[in-house]
């Protein structure tokens, strides 16, 4: 099984060197040629397990609540300005 | 006996009873830490001044309540090690990442907050695989963990510090995370303790997610009556997790007491496995024995699906990883995402595959339908038995760098520890001896919220074995 690596690292916003795209090329078919082994299997009209638990539409009433500071919030980030996360332009004029 | 190595139990009685205090339990642990710490590499941030603080403040409040009053503080002045997945106020959390390098959590996760009720000391933030993936900790961006049963191997990851940490007797009891087996692996490697429970007993609520449709938040402790105390704090609905179960968490230390006698324990037929050398079944089969001896019934069973549940779980797992490492972008918090190590690239891209237009019907959705068929095989076979008890792992603790850079290899080690993730079910991890000495535990697996018949079962095992010339092994360091 080949993958097509510069492609799904595009999708994964990840960028990688040369030789990281001919050894993760490498591993990852070998991965994936281990997972095929599913194949064997007949799975018609068998449901899908998305989740474990059986509970179903968990919501809660939309109130107010205490929680992060704007302060707090901004704590962590290399790049704010005048209380606001800055981010490169994503559309131009 | 130093402070250090009592268990939760013994030194919440010591301290109850003023043998010691809080300060000079706090003090054990730190100073071992400080011995060991340069051998082991157990943790990424030791919280010093903060447990020295939290410490005396313990003894004030333990000289000032009634006994009442200290039975509402279960893990009062008892010094704690978190992995470093555990958001922590104003603590550096980093899950192991240089992504995180320097990243301040403004609040602390649902567990931390209830073990600081608790009255718990945080004595440090423990070494992990980097974002809980793998199987050794090697693929910690902080360096290896070493096993300190003999630092040449690996201590099992992806809990890698915190098994670490507890085993070397830097902390009385550590937390960690299970989502393949990251707990009960390095518990089985480190010969301690280690609890995975029920899917959605415990919050995930600032635990940085890895798969969150089977990330289980559990511990480590020394002995199987600890974990029930820590559960007793941990386990519970949480507002801030949906996922969380509305169903009362019981008194786990209640049934500790019970015999074992009647009750039916499911042994699953198969034993060679993919060609792997099954060098720990000595102390299995000798573990089924004494278990038979204490008046259980052994039940030959049949999990036909459990030969693709690696498979399964290799599909379902990265992707789940590729959704939730998306949000690694370097703007709010942490560094770009030119900083994540090999094995987060790898699960990143795997995921993204499955899931990418065209191949979401042959990988992602197949394997959700056979993780339905591997959930089904375990309530047939809980139909006729009470639980099932398997191996950890199908091998010892291997070399440092031995899997390294064989990634399908290391994803092998998982074998019998990644169903009980797919199913959702609870899995109790404790020792069962020494091959060439190294350890070897097994797993007590039982149908969901079944965390205390897991306790049952494994404190009569502890208790027959009291006596054994390895339960008094210690590592040697």
């Amino acid at each position: 099984m080949k993958i097509n690596i510069t492609h799904v690292a595009k999708l994964a916003n990840l960028t990688l060197s040369k030789e990281e795209q001919e050894k993760f090329e490498s591993q990852l078919s070998s991965v994936l040629d281990y997972v095929n082994k599913l194949k064997e299997i007949d799975t018609k009209n068998v449901e899908p397990t998305s989740q474990v638990t059986g509970l179903e539409n968990v919501t809660r009433e939309d109130e107010v609540k205490p929680s992060l500071s704007q302060e707090e919030a901004l704590s962590n980030t290399k790049s704010k300005h005048t209380g606001l996360f800055k981010v490169k332009a994503i559309l131009e004029e | 006996m130093n402070l250090n190595q009592l268990t939760i139990n013994e030194a919440r009685e010591g301290l109850q009873k003023r043998k010691f205090s809080s300060l000079e339990l706090t003090k054990a642990c730190l100073n071992q830490i400080k011995k060991l710490e340069p051998k082991i590499n157990a943790f990424v941030t030791v919280c010093e001044n903060e447990a020295l603080e939290q410490a005396k403040k313990a003894d004030n409040l333990i000289n000032n309540l009634t006994i009442e009053q200290f039975n509402n503080f279960p893990l009062l002045g008892i010094p704690i090690a978190l992995k470093d997945l555990f958001s922590t106020n104003g603590i550096k959390t980093t899950a192991g990442s240089k992504v995180l390098v320097d990243y301040i959590p403004p609040y602390d996760a649902t567990v931390v907050k209830k073990l600081k009720d608790a009255g718990t000391i945080i004595i440090g933030k423990t070494n992990l695989d980097a974002w809980a993936h793998g199987s050794s900790g090697e693929n910690s961006d902080f360096g290896s963990t070493k096993n300190p049963w003999n630092t040449e191997y690996v201590p099992g990851g992806s809990s890698s510090g915190s098994a670490a940490a507890l085993s070397a007797n830097m902390c009385i009891a550590s937390t960690g995370t299970d989502t393949g087996g990251s707990i009960r692996l390095p518990a089985s490697f480190c010969n301690i303790v280690g609890l995975k429970p029920t899917y959605g007993r415990v919050s995930r609520y600032g635990i940085i997610a890895m798969s969150s449709s089977m990330d289980s938040i559990g511990h480590f402790t020394k002995t199987v009556e600890d974990s029930a105390i820590l559960l007793n704090v941990t386990a519970g609905q949480d507002k801030f997790d949906a996922t969380t179960s509305n169903r009362q968490a019981r008194d786990y230390t209640s049934l500790l007491k019970r015999s074992i006698k009647g009750l039916k324990v499911g042994v699953p037929k198969y034993l060679k496995y993919e060609k792997q050398e099954l060098r720990t079944v000595g102390p299995y089969e000798k573990a089924m024995q004494l278990i038979k001896s204490l008046g259980a019934e052994i039940v030959p069973i049949d999990l036909p699906h459990e030969k693709y549940a690696i498979a399964t779980y290799y599909i379902i797992q990265p992707s789940e990883v590729s959704s939730n490492l998306a949000r690694y972008d370097g703007i709010r918090y942490g560094n770009n995402r030119s900083t994540f190590g090999d094995e987060a690239k790898r699960r990143i891209m795997l995921g993204t595959y499955t899931l990418s237009a065209g191949y979401y019907d042959a990988y992602y959705k197949k394997a959700m339908q056979v993780r339905t068929l591997i959930r089904q095989d375990f309530e047939r076979a809980f139909k006729n038995v009470n639980v099932i008890i398997t191996l950890v792992s199908p091998t010892l603790p291997w070399k440092l760098g031995e899997k390294i850079s064989d990634p399908l290899k290391m994803y092998l080690s998982d074998i019998f520890t990644v169903t009980a993730n797919l199913a959702g079910i609870p899995g109790l991890s404790v020792p069962a001896g020494f091959v060439d000495g190294l350890p070897v535990g097994i797993q007590i697996l039982g149908p969901q919220f079944s965390e205390g018949l897991l306790f049952q079962i494994g404190h009569s095992y502890e208790n027959a074995t009291k006596e054994e010339a390895w339960r008094n092994l210690k590592p040697k360091l």
